[in-house]
């Protein structure tokens, strides 16, 4: 569950990761007129493919469902706004910690109400706290209301007076999201393997057993919840940047359902499921769209059709093929 | 000489679930590297006073020492972190882990915090080493790799006492090891536990009495919630009160 990918799966996943990387290469010959809007499209993917996995920690590893984890993301996104001047671009240096500490704070606070249910009850608590979020940017004067607020210069990054990277520029952002989600991909493994991600796991596994081993679930719950809304923080602190406007359907627990499907549909645990989960629930909307205005049945009819025929998820599969694979090696 | 401390201890220890008085003003004390088994028939609150002991319950009225200082009020958690191990009635593992993970884990808990985020699990060699020595008490060390949800009833009984055994407990409680067990799987748990009883302080609660006679130098007759009696295993067999309300007659008991 939070062990290590095998080889042939890492393999697999490396080369997809490739193909992704070289897309700005091949993308242009292959789609053409569409390359630009694409390059987009998968940037915003990758945002919410990094979203996906920090909900995996909680639904996958720790065994905690949230139907609130969309707030945490909105916020992140609403850090930026607020904290953006008006004409000018904010300090990324300055408006990134901020942005995470923030949410962090939130996640502390809204986990530390919620983390003492359990079950149905955390759901619907994470749902409630969620709502309150949504109805709170919604409903203030704060940032625009329902109508959302701009960000009209995006974030710049700079060192010594140099420009780093442009953020607006949509080929370099590409790089800037991919280089994050393969950082936080590789900061997650590297949490479920340290003694604390073992502890989460097992809590995800029989939390009553891990008590009586002398751990205090709660605690471990409870960093765990903080990690993951702040690693959604940072996500929602993306798509923010990219799409240089927030609205309060950022934190709405239709995106926080939309999530969950991912990493149900990916796999729950694995963290690249999830990653998966994003690019084909997503990629499938565009392409169904493309095709007819009633693109929700035949999104449904999949949905189902994972679920009934891949009850681990997309990974899984890849999992299962994997064992084939090296059992008839031997 | 005086009477030293016992390693635990309970005064007057009840518990009530709503009208129903489950354990009934128990005041019992486990001397240190003492085998001390409690029995009793079905309902007697065998379990319950377990759950009060290492803080899975926490007691209506009355108090739980451990050396001398009250742990009545201590959660789960922290009962454990003191040196007090349980096994349970029911197989309670991690079914889908590594018979080693699930001893590692059960050994990580000796660390000072597991809250450490960078370096793997799997590098600390002590917590490693403690896990599979525990696994090579229990039996298990072939075992190792194998998914413990897979493994046989019996072995999973093993695993349960093994994991116990990882935490370094000072105290053993084991609740029923021998529940379900076939015949063979029995013998070889007997043994393992007179093994253990040379080790540790141990408290056992068992039904099997030819077990609970092998293993206990001490023992206690639970009652509808009361302590009956409670002495050296001699006095309780020749106790008449004992065999009236449970090992002679045993219809009633059952």
């Amino acid at each position: 569950m939070t062990g290590t990918v095998p080889r042939r799966l890492a393999v697999v996943l490396v080369v997809l990761l490739v193909a992704l990387a070289l897309f700005p290469l091949w993308g242009k010959a292959v789609f053409a007129a569409k390359y630009a809007f694409l390059l987009q499209k998968l940037t915003g993917i990758m945002i919410v493919a990094i979203m996906a996995m920090s909900l995996d920690l909680l639904v996958g590893v720790a065994g905690l469902v949230s139907l609130g984890h969309a707030a945490f993301f909105g916020l992140g996104g609403y850090m930026l706004a607020l904290n953006s001047p008006q004409y000018e671009a904010a300090n990324l240096w300055l408006v990134l910690p901020q942005t995470l500490a923030a949410v962090a704070v939130a996640a502390l606070v809204v986990g530390f109400l919620s983390i003492r249910t359990s079950g149905i009850y955390f759901i619907m608590v994470t749902l409630a706290f969620g709502q309150m979020g949504f109805y709170f940017f919604n409903d203030s004067k704060l940032a625009g209301g329902s109508d959302g607020a701009y960000i009209y210069v995006k974030p710049k990054v700079e060192a010594f007076g140099a420009i780093l990277v442009d953020l607006d520029h949509k080929l370099s952002f590409f790089y800037v999201v991919l280089g994050v989600l393969v950082g936080v991909y590789a900061l997650l493994r590297v949490l479920l393997a340290s003694p604390f991600g073992r502890v989460v796991g097992a809590i995800g596994i029989n939390e009553n057993r891990v008590q009586g081993l002398g751990f205090n679930p709660m605690a471990y719950k409870l960093v765990a919840f903080t990690i993951a809304g702040t690693v959604a923080g940072l996500a929602g602190f993306l798509a923010a940047t990219q799409y240089g406007f927030v609205s309060p359907a950022m934190l709405s627990w239709h995106h926080s359902g939309d999530v969950l499907v991912m990493v149900i549909l990916g796999g729950m645990g694995t963290l690249f499921g999830p990653v998966l989960g994003a690019f084909i629930l997503e990629l499938a909307r565009y392409g169904l769209e493309a095709v007819t205005d009633h693109w929700l049945l035949p999104m449904g009819a999949m949905v189902i059709a994972i679920v009934l025929l891949l009850p681990k998820g997309v990974a899984g599969l890849l999992l299962q093929w994997c064992r084939k694979r090296e059992g008839s090696d031997d | 000489m005086t009477e030293s401390v016992p390693a635990l201890e309970t005064r007057a220890l009840s518990k009530a679930f709503g009208g129903l008085v489950a354990v009934n003003g128990v005041s019992l004390s486990f001397r240190e590297h003492e085998a001390h088994a409690i029995i009793g028939p079905n309902g007697a609150g065998k379990s319950t006073f377990v759950n009060l002991l290492t803080g899975h319950l926490t007691a209506s009225g009355g108090q739980v020492l451990y050396r001398g200082g009250d742990i009545t009020r201590l959660a789960a958690h922290q009962v454990a972190r003191l040196g007090i191990g349980r096994s349970y009635q029911k197989t309670n593992i991690f079914p889908t882990l590594s018979c080693f993970e699930n001893c590692r884990l059960a050994a990580q808990s000796r660390l000072a915090t597991s809250m450490r985020f960078l370096r793997p699990a799997s590098s600390y060699r002590e917590v490693s080493a403690h896990a599979g020595a525990a696994l090579e008490l229990a039996g298990l060390a072939a075992r190792s790799g194998r998914i413990a949800g897979t493994m046989s009833y019996g072995e999973q009984r093993q695993l349960e006492i093994a994991m116990v055994l990882a935490t370094a407990p000072a105290v053993l409680v084991l609740d029923e090891p021998l529940a379900g067990m076939g015949k063979d799987e029995s013998e070889r748990m007997v043994a393992l536990l007179k093994d253990l009883a040379r080790r540790y302080t141990l408290i056992l609660i068992e039904h099997d009495m030819d077990a609970v006679f092998a293993i206990a130098e001490v023992l206690s007759v639970m009652v509808n919630g009361t302590l009956l009696e409670s002495g050296p295993l001699e006095q309780i067999r020749a106790s008449k009160a004992v065999q009236d309300a449970y090992l002679g007659d045993g219809a009633e008991a059952y």
